[in-house]
């Protein structure tokens, strides 16, 4: 026990490493465990079985879900990235005072801190059948009937994902690029670069751990979500989540026990590739 | 703004500004939009137009067979907000202090730590929720919900600390014990001033995303629903715009929050400048 009074750290670091045993790992290795436990109607019964994987893995309905995931994931990857790698361009390099540029930092990052599912229900009245939108363009004469695929659809998933999580690109790739150092910028203009050949020869570049981090956020929450798309498309998607939160509310944990293995090794695949992009403790 | 400084304007800085408004508008517009519909008249519905005004939704909100347990649920996610918060701030204080120096396993628990922030809310939910269950404990908004928010909650907080100290001047430090300050007055007087704004931000972190967390408190909570989950639920069977009154409220309750949060750190910095002129 010497090296406890020798180093303090072990100490101060033991609250943090017990939520992280108790409320981590343990669940984590929970699951992996009763992935493979047989269950009927009532109860759980403790077996070494593969018959949750096989049914999942064979399933076609596991395939579509999955499909669809990707479909989501990699469309609100592409969507947010550009925007929020947008906001940030302009208020890293175009917004001069410092406290307007945290203003609008800070503007860009509140709703963060809002709920996200008063955030989700407010698209209802603006898309909507008698919503502003189609209210809006039917009386303008754009359209003689209310388009149906605003709301309860998968555009109004996407919707929702590039409104939920665009701040997550936002606020890394900011970081990154306040870290530039602008006779950078000015070097590749006296060059005779372009503005755009200076976004995507230097800046890019330069912000590259920003944006991994950014895509890194963007897409485990859209891989693992299962509210946003149960809300957004109505009921008529199912993403992976969405599977699996159906097994758990007809108490098929074992099942729904298998898919979550599943979906977390799927995330860690993308996350192995994503974080060689990155030196995390660098970034802060 | 000068004159010469708008001379100076980049290409493209009007086409940007409309992009960021356009934005912000984007951001916001939807909730401002149930904002002024919760104001509809008793005999509005849930979109434009406008049926009258009125505070009826408001009313109706507090009465609690309309609306299942508003009351009770808000308690609840309070309480809980308010203990995630204090061990967010403890917690991840502790830790940051324990990662300026080295330390065996250090490096294995921050990618835990990170691990914790992106998987999937749903598998730290179901496991937690199983994980009760087969211990025999059943799960309670006050134990196995608050676990599950501290998974959410104290990445933040240890990520913010780490920027915190990857800043911090040891200088102050070093001449505090010069002057022969013990090891916890130097951390009383010099380290926790210098580290309060960003103290702040993490209560801020760890109140808000509690009170807001969604996906990790649906499998934890027990028979009591905390707020989120009340709002879920009435997203299903209620079609009033009472709905909007309470997503209203609460929205308004962490821009307060969020308000009271970035005023206390301005007024400590500012205190700070007044305390030190001659620092420039």
């Amino acid at each position: 026990m010497r090296f406890l009074t020798a180093n303090p750290s072990y100490l101060q670091v033991t609250p943090l490493a017990l939520v992280i045993l108790l409320f981590l790992l343990f669940p984590v290795v929970t699951i992996v465990i009763v992935s493979f436990w047989d269950y009927n109607a009532y109860q759980l019964l403790p077996d070494f079985i593969f018959e949750n994987y096989e049914f999942l893995l064979t399933s076609s309905v596991t395939l579509s879900a999955y499909l669809k995931t990707f479909f989501f994931a990699i469309t609100s990857w592409l969507i947010t990235l550009t925007l929020g790698f947008t906001v940030a361009y302009y208020l890293a390099f175009y917004i001069r005072s410092p406290l307007l540029q945290s203003v609008l930092f800070v503007l860009c990052t509140v709703p963060f801190l809002t709920s996200n599912i008063i955030r989700m229900i407010s698209w209802i009245p603006l898309l909507g059948r008698n919503g502003l939108v189609n209210s809006t363009l039917q009386e303008i004469n754009l359209i003689d009937a209310p388009i149906e695929w605003l709301l309860y659809s998968d555009f109004a998933v996407i919707l929702a994902f590039v409104h939920l999580y665009t701040l997550f690109m936002v606020v890394p790739i900011f970081n990154s690029m306040m870290r530039i150092d602008r006779n950078l910028i000015e070097a590749s203009i006296d060059a005779g670069a372009s503005a755009f050949q200076t976004i995507f020869q230097v800046v890019v570049p330069l912000c590259k751990s920003g944006i991994a981090i950014g895509s890194i956020f963007v897409v485990t929450l859209v891989m693992g979500d299962f509210i946003t798309v149960s809300l957004m498309s109505g009921g008529l998607s199912a993403s992976v989540g969405v599977l699996i939160r159906n097994e758990i509310s007809l108490l098929q944990y074992p099942a729904a026990a298998a898919g979550a293995v599943v979906l977390l090794i799927t995330v860690l695949i993308m996350l192995s590739i994503m974080f060689r992009f990155i030196n995390i403790k660098k970034e802060l | 703004m000068a004159a010469p400084d708008k001379a100076k304007r980049k290409a493209g800085f009007i086409p940007l500004t409309i992009i960021f408004v356009l934005f912000i508008i984007f951001l916001y517009g939807p909730t401002a939009t149930i904002a002024i519909l919760s104001f509809q008249g008793p005999d509005g519905g849930l979109t434009f137009p406008m049926n009258g005004m009125s505070l009826h939704w408001f009313r109706q909100l507090f009465e609690e067979q309309q609306v299942g347990d508003f009351g009770g649920s808000l308690t609840r996610s309070i309480l809980l907000g308010i203990a995630v918060m204090l061990c967010t701030a403890v917690f991840s204080l502790l830790a940051g202090l324990a990662y300026r120096r080295s330390f065996m396993g250090g490096n294995v628990l921050f990618y835990l730590t990170l691990v914790s922030l992106i998987l999937p809310s749903i598998l730290i939910s179901l496991g937690i929720g199983i994980m009760f269950d087969r211990i025999g404990l059943s799960p309670g908004w006050y134990s196995s919900a608050f676990g599950a928010h501290l998974t959410w909650t104290l990445p933040f907080g240890l990520l913010i600390m780490f920027a915190v100290f990857n800043r911090f001047n040891k200088s102050y430090e070093a001449a505090a014990i010069d002057m022969g300050a013990t090891s916890w007055q130097t951390f009383r007087l010099v380290v926790f001033p210098l580290i309060l704004p960003s103290l702040i931000g993490v209560c801020l972190f760890g109140f808000t995303l509690s009170y807001d967390e969604f996906a990790r408190t649906l499998m934890t909570a027990g028979t009591f629903n905390t707020l989120p989950l009340e709002i879920y639920g009435m997203t299903t069977n209620v079609t009033t715009p009472v709905l909007y009154a309470l997503g209203t409220m609460t929205t308004l309750f962490s821009f307060t929050l969020i308000s009271a949060a970035l005023i206390a750190i301005w007024a400590v910095r500012k205190s700070r400048a007044r305390k030190a002129p001659t620092s420039a």
